[in-house]
């Protein structure tokens, strides 16, 4: 195996080189939490505040895990294991929400 | 001991992929917590407080400021020590741990005012489900702040080097997951 080969399985990700702008990151994870408190305030309809809180929540969720976490980089496997219980989690929060608010699903 | 000794056949290092997989049964965890958490809510509907009422908003948003930075200043100490630097990787660390105790201390404040106030785990469901979700979530930052610290100990000792880091890039797996859950937890505990 080359050093290179070696530099890459070390760490597991795709290349050791690429970092993210941490900083833009950073002011992007505060920039959203301020938009949230702003959202939350706001005297709109209760569904357009709560859709909106919990998109902003999965933007900035993404963002920890794609960037800080580094899952942008790494190898396919660490993806598989990082999304299945995710996507196990939607199904079994979608399926609660629908069957305690029946309304939703009408 | 180099980091290439601990490459498995997946070509991952096996400290990482437990650690992942780790990450994987508390998503798991959290998510059951959650789940029960709406079938609570929604069954309690008529009597379920506007969470403003009860809660202090703006102190916790900026506790969640307050983790936000403390992700940050851990990536950036990982990234210091990738290049080598480990002034940098001793400024990340501590500042992380520092910053981590920070919102425990804010935590702790906060429940000591909710308890003076009468809103205890057994005051009503929206209680419990609090106190259950914030407190699972505080154990998994005090146990971050203790790895933390050991973390930092061992860099000051000179375990960590350009090119063996996985110490301080497992820690910051977990740590960054901790806040990903909080991101979640105040927006569905506080927010909403």
């Amino acid at each position: 195996m080359s050093e290179a080969q070696v530099s890459q399985a070390v760490s597991g990700t795709e290349s050791v080189h690429k970092q993210p702008n941490y900083g833009a990151i950073f002011w992007a994870l505060f920039i959203l939490t301020v938009c949230e408190i702003i959202v939350a305030n706001l005297h709109f309809a209760k569904p357009i505040i709560v859709v909106t809180l919990v998109f902003l929540a999965i933007v900035k969720a993404s963002l920890v895990a794609l960037f800080y976490m580094h899952l942008k980089f790494e190898k396919y496997v660490i993806y598989i294991i990082a999304l299945f219980p995710l996507f196990l989690a939607v199904i079994l929060t979608v399926l609660v929400l629908f069957d305690k608010a029946p309304h939703l699903a009408a | 001991m180099k980091q290439d000794s601990h490459i498995g056949r997946l070509g991952i290092d096996t400290r990482k992929l437990g650690m992942w997989i780790f990450l994987a049964s508390e998503i798991m965890f959290f998510t059951g917590l959650i789940g029960s958490y709406i079938v609570l809510r929604f069954a309690n509907l008529n009597t379920w407080p506007v969470p403003s009422t009860v809660l202090n908003i703006p102190l916790t948003a900026v506790n969640t400021f307050i983790l936000i930075c403390s992700s940050a200043t851990l990536v950036l100490g990982l990234a210091s020590i990738q290049r080598g630097y480990r002034e940098g990787l001793h400024v990340g660390l501590f500042l992380t741990v520092l910053l981590g105790a920070i919102f425990l201390s804010v935590q702790v404040h906060e429940y000591r005012n909710l308890i003076e106030d009468g809103f205890t785990i057994s005051h009503s469901i929206f209680g419990s489900c609090f106190f259950t979700l914030t407190g699972f979530h505080g154990a998994h930052v005090f146990a971050g702040v203790v790895w933390l610290t050991v973390v930092l100990i061992r860099s000051f000792l000179g375990y960590f080097t350009p090119e063996e880091y996985a110490g301080v890039e497992i820690v910051g797996l977990y740590w960054h997951f901790v806040d990903l859950v909080w991101i979640i937890l105040f927006t569905i505990l506080y927010l909403i």
